[in-house]
């Protein structure tokens, strides 16, 4: 299925699957999903509500571990790595774009692009940050709080932090889902620009298919299952 | 070292942002309490021994048959003490033909190093204090002896061969109940004159005294630098072992301030650990951000540290700062009790409250700290996952160590320590229990009632755990502030009727018992209730167990001391109500057998005797063994005749005894006394009015820091209720916003939220009223040996305070989640 090879790939997903136990007895949400992800491509993961999207995202990142198959990323296999292992493979390779932002409130917008770049040891956080709060457009309002900022500026925030540490993975959960039509358009316009100028591999969670048609690659998952993997015409 | 930086940094901005205002304010709250508190019973504390100590005229008292070295004095000078000599001994005193026998006492220019002198300047007129001792040739005399002789101020009294004028009547000495033994009236004298008297020699029985006073770390270091070195002629005493009366009440009011320090520590504790709960669910999202961004563990749990560590050496530097202002305050209102040669103000009691404000914020947020290193950074994606609970071990003891740690430091009492700190785990655990019940309960009564109190119900019974926890933090808050009233009140007032105003203040010593009769007849003519009698035998202790006295050893250095000396023997039919039987049992009323014996507690501690011991006493050459049968604990409080041992009824019938009485005499009956002593020369009056003065000052005292520790501790407590309600003020602000985003009116959403505290407040309060109850009960009977009687009152005003302090910082709290507008909260949930 996947049109690249293991070796080249910077994400990989093997026979990945997860349950939950409920009330109701196990509960699985996903299971037997893989594919691998080539470097610089930008892959959107579709599906109703339920299908396992967010689940998928959560075990590709680390956040969470697969009750089977493993996740290789960025060369690492996160099933053998501790939390803070899989931690710190997130700092070096992640990026994240939230549907509901997830700034600290207690920040001003700067302050929370500086934030993963802090964590990284980089002791040119804030030059880096100013750089980069710049490109998304919000030079004049670094200063301002999230409680302050619209929600279009909060997530041109969130990006902004997400692209700071040059990431080898993007991953975006609904990244519009809060914002109307229009903002979450050009939301989009600035992600997609700021991927392409970095050539960072993006993997965007979404519903809507005019979205999910500017991408690379689409996954299609349904009920848990991974039922199309189709690469967009070039 | 990231850690660190990234802390440092962060602190700043949350300050600014006002996030981490509770925990602040919680620990500035408890350094100031605690200062104020420490502060005051430290005064207070030393206030009172001084008036303990008054019994002695001094803080230390080096007595001999000999003259004391003057090496004594040069070393206590060297301590940068003061002292004063005194020498006494009997001799009788003429006025033309008449004669009494006299106590004498020639003093030195500084006496009393402690209390003061009081004269008046006729027989039974006003009395005043006096600075100084008597002129050379001049004497003061106390009014029995002047009475007897017949003399008053201004006449000339021949004392050995010298002729001394009475320049005024000594109606009160600060030690003048040291010694019941030397039972003639007292004559106050100027050393100057003493030799000329010339009755000093060879024979004669003086006891000297050297007198020592000063700062209280100078005295205690002097004593415990010469205790081991004194030789067999000097005896050192304290005011512990002069008065058991004074140094009981001064015994039982550092308990009652070590117990009001107690209660500011406790609730100091819930206030922070209120807020640090607080503190680490608000850093939860932006912990579980972290980590998804990359952060470790180990670096989570670093910069909270970090955090906490700076927020509180904020939080101990503005509290110091708001401590000594309190202290400043605090002396300058209670100037008039904590005068006299006590330190200024000093940083100790600040240094003391910021250590324990230190201490408990460690051991109260560090549990919440780790729990948030355990935060899944899945948190990111679903906002319901939460970190596994702390361990309730790891939570329970760490705090309980903390807490245990430092009302040991504060209270040094094992027994108060492991009545509190054990209650208040027991009165916790309940608080749990019974508010997951009623959590339980009230989720199924929902459905019968109104829509408010619906949504109100169903809000504590969803919280489950924290509803719980919100409980025990309202009934622990509300629990030790019904303590403390209670101590304030009841507790107070039952030691203060300890001491009723009908509280004897006069023995009569030495009656014959020829001459009850006639005692009992001067009184009754003047309408003065005749006194009661207790038989009194002199006696010493020869065999113990068959044991020479002198040959046996004993668990307690003391009690040497004790066997040896002249025994005062009573008996009695019946247990005096001043004391209460510790072991073995009391004679029946028609006892006629074999002599037995009920010996004090302390004696049956020092000497090691117990029931079954045999005990020989020698009374006027005769020989009389008497066969332990109880141990009594004393309530020296009463004021009653009262002895270390007291015999089977019959057992002293056949030796030569006199009787001594307690009696209450009026201030207007006081002339009674005189016609006494004029009728019955040979019988002495010792007035105890002096020292049950000087334990209503301590009563007084006590009572009074009690009341200002109270209102410093209802601070602290009203802040806990505050906190525990704030703790959950983001979950409310957002589901307010949801239901009148839904359609309900304000009033509504009010009235849900008031319902939700007002069954937590009623809970809490009820188990609050139980929980302090029965704490002042066990403190009342097994600490202080009071009385206890259950105050309904109490329930009401607990249950009472429950409802409206609860539903009150409620209101505060709530108000603005609710008034604020809903598409603010819920666009701001998303942030």
């Amino acid at each position: 299925m996947s049109s690249h090879s293991d070796d080249a790939a910077v994400l990989a997903a093997h026979n990945i699957g997860k349950k939950v136990s409920s009330p109701e007895g196990s509960l699985t949400i996903l299971s037997d999903v893989s594919f691998s992800i080539a470097p610089g491509e930008s892959v959107a993961v579709v599906g109703p509500s339920g299908a396992g999207k967010s689940t998928l995202l959560a075990l590709l990142a680390g956040l969470d571990l697969p009750s089977q198959g493993y996740v290789i990323l960025n060369g690492a296999n996160l099933g053998e790595l501790d939390e803070d292992g899989r931690a710190l493979v997130r700092a070096d390779s992640v990026g994240f774009v939230f549907q509901s932002f997830h700034l600290v409130p207690s920040l001003n917008a700067l302050e929370n692009v500086m934030l993963p770049l802090e964590l990284a040891g980089r002791d040119d956080a804030r030059e880096a940050a100013r750089a980069i709060i710049e490109q998304v457009g919000l030079k004049e309002r670094w200063s301002h709080y999230p409680s302050q900022l619209s929600g279009g500026e909060k997530q041109r925030v969130a990006i902004a932090r997400a692209f700071a540490t040059e990431p080898a993975v993007l991953f975006a959960d609904e990244p519009t889902g809060n914002l109307d039509a229009r903002t979450g358009e050009t939301i989009m316009a600035l992600m997609f620009e700021l991927n392409r100028r970095s050539s960072t591999t993006l993997v965007l969670v979404t519903h809507d298919n005019s979205l999910a048609g500017r991408c690379d690659r689409v996954l299609s998952l349904d009920a848990g299952k991974l039922v199309s993997d189709t690469v967009a015409a070039a | 070292m990231k850690a660190l930086r990234f802390a440092t940094r962060s602190i700043g901005r949350e300050l600014r942002s006002g996030e981490v205002v509770v925990l602040l304010a919680a620990v500035i709250l408890a350094v100031a309490a605690l200062t104020a508190v420490g502060f005051l019973t430290d005064r207070i504390g030393k206030a009172v021994e001084r008036q303990a100590n008054e019994v002695l005229a001094a803080d230390l008292r080096l007595r001999s048959q000999e003259p004391i070295p003057d090496a004594w004095r040069d070393l206590a000078a060297d301590y940068e003490l003061r002292t004063a000599d005194t020498a006494s001994f009997p001799t009788v005193v003429f006025a033309g033909d008449d004669s009494v026998l006299t106590s004498l006492l020639a003093v030195t220019a500084d006496y009393p190093l402690r209390g003061t002198v009081r004269v008046s300047d006729a027989l039974f007129s006003e009395q005043r204090e006096v600075d100084g001792i008597p002129e050379p040739g001049e004497v003061w005399a106390d009014s029995a002896l002047l009475a007897r002789v017949g003399a008053d101020v201004g006449d000339t009294l021949s004392v050995g061969e010298s002729e001394l004028r009475v320049a005024a009547v000594l109606t009160y000495r600060p030690d003048q109940s040291i010694g019941f033994a030397s039972l003639a009236p007292t004559l106050l004298m100027n050393a100057d004159d003493l030799e000329a008297t010339a009755l000093i020699g060879v024979g004669s029985r003086v006891r000297y005294a050297l007198l020592i006073a000063g700062e209280e770390d100078a005295v205690s270091e002097f004593n415990d630098a010469i205790e081991d070195q004194l030789p067999e002629s000097l005896r050192l005493s304290s005011a512990e072992e002069s008065s058991e009366r004074a140094y009981a009440a001064a015994d039982r009011a550092k308990r009652f301030l070590s117990l009001t320090a107690v209660i500011s520590l406790l609730l100091s504790a819930v206030a922070i650990s209120m807020s640090a709960r607080r503190f680490a669910q608000r850093r939860m999202d932006t912990v579980a951000l972290m980590k998804s961004l990359g952060a470790t563990q180990g670096f989570v749990i670093s910069v909270a540290t970090a955090q906490l560590i700076v927020l509180g050496i904020i939080g101990v530097a503005a509290g110091s700062v708001v401590g000594f202002a309190a202290e400043e305050v605090l002396s300058w209102i209670l100037a008039d009790i904590i005068r006299g040669d006590l330190p200024d103000p000093g940083p100790m009691p600040v240094i003391l409250a910021s250590g324990s404000a230190l201490v408990l914020l460690v051991g109260f947020a560090l549990p919440s700290l780790i729990q948030l290193r355990n935060t899944p950074p899945l948190r990111v994606l679903r906002h319901d996952v939460m970190p596994p609970a702390p361990s309730r071990i790891l939570v329970g003891g760490l705090s309980l160590a903390a807490v245990a740690a430092l009302l040991y430091r504060s209270v040094g009492d094992p027994t108060m320590l492991v009545i509190v700190l054990g209650g208040i785990v027991l009165i916790a655990a309940a608080l749990y229990l019974v508010g997951r019940a009623l959590v339980a309960a009230m989720g199924r009564f929902r459905s019968g009632v109104g829509v408010a109190w619906r949504y109100g119900l169903a809000n504590v019974a969803r919280r489950g755990r924290a509803s719980a926890v919100q409980v025990v933090a309202f009934g622990l808050g509300l629990t030790v502030l019904l303590l403390l009233t209670l101590v304030r009140t009841d507790l107070l007032d039952g030691w203060r009727q300890t001491l009723d105003q009908d509280a004897p203040n006069h023995f009569l010593i030495n009656i014959q018992r020829s001459e009850t009769d006639s005692v009992t007849k001067v009184f009754e003519s003047r309408g003065v209730a005749a006194p009661v009698y207790a038989p009194l035998v002199r006696a010493r202790m020869t065999l113990i167990n068959g044991e020479s006295v002198k040959d046996r050893k004993y668990p307690a250095e003391d009690a040497e001391w004790f066997v040896n000396r002249e025994q005062n023997l009573s008996w009695a039919r019946e247990l005096s109500s001043s004391n209460e039987l510790l072991e073995g049992e009391w004679w029946p009323p028609d006892y006629e057998g074999p002599p037995l014996v009920s010996i004090e507690e302390e004696v049956a501690i020092e000497t090691g005797l117990g029931i079954g011991d045999v005990l020989q006493f020698e009374i006027a050459g005769q020989l009389l063994d008497a066969e332990i049968a109880s141990v009594r604990r004393i309530n020296w409080d009463s004021f009653m005749p009262n002895f270390f041992l007291v015999l089977s009824p019959g057992a002293l019938d056949n030796y030569p005894a006199t009787f001594i009485a307690s009696m209450r005499v009026e201030d207007d009956e006081k002339a009674a006394l005189v016609d006494l002593v004029r009728e019955h020369p040979t019988i002495s009056v010792i007035d105890l009015d002096s020292i049950l003065q000087q334990v209503r000052g301590i009563i007084e005292k006590a009572s009074m820091a009690v009341q200002a520790v109270f209102f410093f501790t209802l601070a602290a407590g009203i802040a806990v209720l505050f906190a525990a309600v704030q703790s959950t003020i983001d979950e409310r602000r957002f589901e307010s916003a949801m239901l009148r985003a839904l359609g309900a009116r304000k009033s509504v959403v009010f009235a849900g939220v008031m319902a939700e505290f007002a069954a937590l407040g009623a809970a809490a309060g009820i188990l609050a009223s139980a929980g302090a109850s029965i704490l002042a009960a066990v403190l009342a009977t097994q600490l202080f040996d009071l009385p206890y009687a259950f105050n309904p009152l109490l329930w009401v005003a607990g249950v009472a305070a429950g409802l409206v302090v609860v539903c009150a910082s409620g209101y505060f709290a709530a108000r603005s989640a609710i008034n604020s507008a809903p598409v603010d909260v819920l666009r701001g949930a998303a942030a």
